[in-house]
């Protein structure tokens, strides 16, 4: 609680107290007007000056101005009927009671989602003479070395100079797992140092570093509003002016109509309290805060398990996605290269991977990466001489002595090896030649990521009715990853420029009546982002140009993210919808029964305060969204 | 050109009001205010003076609502 809450709530409590000491006072007449009006300006003198300002600026439906007409009425009656001021001074209580609880669930809430968001380092270590300084992050250079402790946050990306560690970096990406690095790998700010000391080179301004990127990215979410939130705002603005009408209505024609048409007394003072009372009604404030809050604590829920929504407008895009295309390299496959068959002929398996890596240990192509990955063994270079490179085809080389060839078909036929076994359709294929004779291939492909299935699964269950794959890709590949992966559509063979075609003829048809999504992973597709309704960047951890292009960034390159996101984004769209049904259902409810004569003022409170905190509360639920499986 | 101020305003609704006063003073292209983050967005007309601007937006929300405040 801050200051100006401590002070409120001192008023409401000591007003509440006046006011029940009043009620067993036995005081009549003018003494009681002077005794109860205590209670009500220590309550409400900021409300009534507020609502003099309002009226002096041209504000006539501040909602102060409405309070103040509503319990100032009230107590007029009270002095011209029964001497009954409790009503209006309870009223005020309320109202206030009502301002102190919003006031300080939106502080609650909005710390609770920034503890979530809690990435962004207070200091960072430079190494002294003295030993090590705590500096403001803002001022360290871009090329200093600091000093990362265990238990530290990285303050700054960079690239370790030395030591070794592992790295938690659940606050960026929402994975658990502890990451290890070594020298010459990059280490992202926000990540928490677990194990030993690191010395970093810094590679970025702290501006410009991963924590203050995502954090300034997730404030500035909430300022690109949702439809629910414009919606809101232009029935806030109808809403007031409407009531008020709607009271003045109440208070004028019934007792004219009585008089003049009935010819029964008017009632006006009935009639004027039941005005009164709508007056009450007439604050727009429960909606007002609830939506915002609901999206604000969607945005950071969603960020807390590593998805970053760039605007509550997204996150009501994505509810509603019913199709979701995917680009294949490096969302639904790792994007790398991996031996997914060995094939001998002639020497026994291990001989042949062996023989292959040794064959291409000098070689930089990711096939040939693999291939030594594959293998898995120490590669000494004294093994190897006479390697040539033949550009397009392959490498020879002698490898313990005897002449090896490792390339494609076209190799093989240069040197007249006869390849016995057709070529797979899928992959790159390594054929290996010992002394002119054939041992037997290897095919490398990119491999699909083992959690991509499942994910496409739990997309089919949250009612995505379709799911498409597009690809540069031949068919043949394409076809197969999409069969492994339960995928309905395929496109391969597809330039950049291809993909931004098919998805707008996805955005005309628009399968399943929803929005069109389309995830990749932020590079060469920044267009198709920008192109699809809402455009899903994967494995973004360090990638300014996905971070930029995409309007959701997945943090990591797990692609369940995707159905976690959208069942958030769901939770947060279904606690909206509650939210704007349930409070302008109470407050019409209010509104039909009081001017029926069915309920009075307190009613009326409740619609204004009660469904306020009711709507707030259920807001904060969007905060914690749904653990997946 | 955009700028990013810090605001305090304690309801939501007084939000929604201090962005439409904002917008409708001259030399402001959009303003959007967060009630949630308390911050106002702004981004400026071509060649307005954002100190000079941002003077005259404050005065205006605090037209419609005494207890705003924008930290220039």
């Amino acid at each position: 609680m801050n200051k100006k809450q401590k002070k409120l709530l001192g008023r409401i409590l000591a007003a509440a107290a006046l006011l029940v000491l009043l009620h067993f006072l036995p005081v009549e007449g003018w003494p009681r007007f002077v005794l109860y009006m205590v209670p009500y300006l220590l309550i409400g003198h900021d409300v009534l000056s507020k609502a003099w300002y309002g009226i002096r600026h041209g504000q006539v439906f501040d909602e102060c101005f409405l309070m103040v007409v509503a319990t100032l009425g009230a107590i007029v009656l009270g002095l011209t009927t029964d001497g009954d001021y409790t009503e209006a001074v309870a009223v005020m209580l309320f109202y206030q009671t009502g301002e102190w609880f919003q006031s300080w669930a939106v502080d609650r809430s909005r710390r609770s989602i920034g503890a979530l968001m809690d990435i962004r380092p207070d200091y960072a270590n430079l190494e002294t003479e003295d030993g090590l300084e705590q500096v403001d992050p803002d001022e360290v250079e871009p090329g200093t070395v600091i000093v990362i402790r265990p238990g530290e946050k990285v303050p700054i990306d960079g690239v370790v100079a030395e030591g070794t560690s592992s790295l938690d970096a659940a606050a960026l990406t929402g994975e658990s797992l502890p990451r290890d690095v070594g020298p010459g790998e990059t280490v992202l700010s926000g990540c928490v140092n677990l194990t030993g000391v690191l010395r970093v080179k810094t590679t970025r301004a702290f501006e410009e570093s991963t924590a203050s990127r995502i954090l300034d990215l997730v404030e500035n979410a909430a300022a690109r509003k949702a439809g629910a939130e414009n919606f809101i705002t232009r029935f806030a603005r109808v809403y007031t002016p409407a009531v008020c009408l709607g009271a003045l209505a109440v208070a004028v024609v019934p007792p004219l109509v009585r008089l003049a048409a009935l010819g029964l007394a008017p009632q006006w003072s009935v009639w004027l309290y039941r005005a009164l009372s709508f007056l009450v009604i007439s604050c727009p404030c429960a909606l007002v805060i609830s939506i915002p809050l609901t999206f604000f604590a969607g945005i950071g829920g969603a960020s807390g398990a590593g998805v970053l929504v760039k605007g509550a407008n997204f996150l009501e895009t994505l509810a509603k996605t019913t199709c979701v295309v995917f680009d294949k390299t490096g969302t639904l496959t790792r994007g790398d290269f991996t031996v997914t068959e060995v094939t001998p002929a002639a020497l026994d398996r291990e001989a042949l991977l062996e023989t292959a890596a040794l064959a291409e240990i000098a070689s930089s192509h990711p096939i040939a990466k693999s291939v030594r990955a594959a293998w898995g063994g120490e590669p000494d270079r004294r093994r190897v001489t006479d390697i040539r490179e033949h550009s397009g085809r392959g490498i020879t080389a002698r490898v313990d002595g005897r002449t090896v060839a490792a390339g494609n078909r076209r190799l093989m036929e240069e040197l007249s090896v006869p390849c016995p076994i057709e070529d797979p359709e899928v992959g790159a294929v390594l054929h290996i030649a010992v002394e002119g004779q054939y041992a037997g291939r290897l095919t490398i492909a990119d491999q699909v990521k083992p959690t991509a299935r499942e994910a496409v699964a739990a997309l089919a269950k949250a009612g995505v009715a379709e799911t498409v794959m597009l690809t540069g890709d031949v068919e043949s590949a394409a076809r197969q990853a999409a069969g492994a992966l339960g995928i309905s559509k395929v496109f391969s063979g597809l330039l950049p420029a291809d993909k931004v075609a098919k998805v707008e003829e996805l955005l005309t048809a628009r399968p399943g009546g929803g929005a069109v999504a389309f995830v990749g992973d932020g590079i060469n597709d920044a267009p198709v982002l920008a192109r699809a309704d809402v455009g899903v960047a994967m494995g973004a951890m360090g990638s300014d140009a996905a971070i930029e292009a995409a309007d959701v960034v997945l943090m990591d390159d797990d692609p369940r993210k995707l159905p976690q996101a959208m069942a958030i984004a769901r939770r947060c769209m279904a606690i909206v919808r509650e939210n704007i049904v349930f409070s302008i259902g109470v407050k019409v409810l209010c509104l039909a029964l009081v001017a029926l004569g069915l309920a009075g003022m307190w009613l009326a409170v409740f619609a204004d305060v009660g469904v306020m905190v009711l709507a707030v509360l259920n807001a904060v639920r969007a905060l914690w969204g749904k653990k997946p499986g | 050109m955009k700028k990013t101020y810090k605001i305090d305003v304690d309801c939501a609704n007084c939000a929604g009001k201090m962005e439409a006063a904002a917008n409708a003073t001259p030399g402001v292209k959009e303003a959007v205010v967060s009630f949630m983050t308390l911050k106002m967005k702004v981004e400026f007309d071509e060649g307005a003076q954002p100190q000079a601007v941002m003077e005259e937006v404050r005065k205006n929300c605090k037209k419609v609502e005494r207890d705003c405040e924008i930290f220039l």
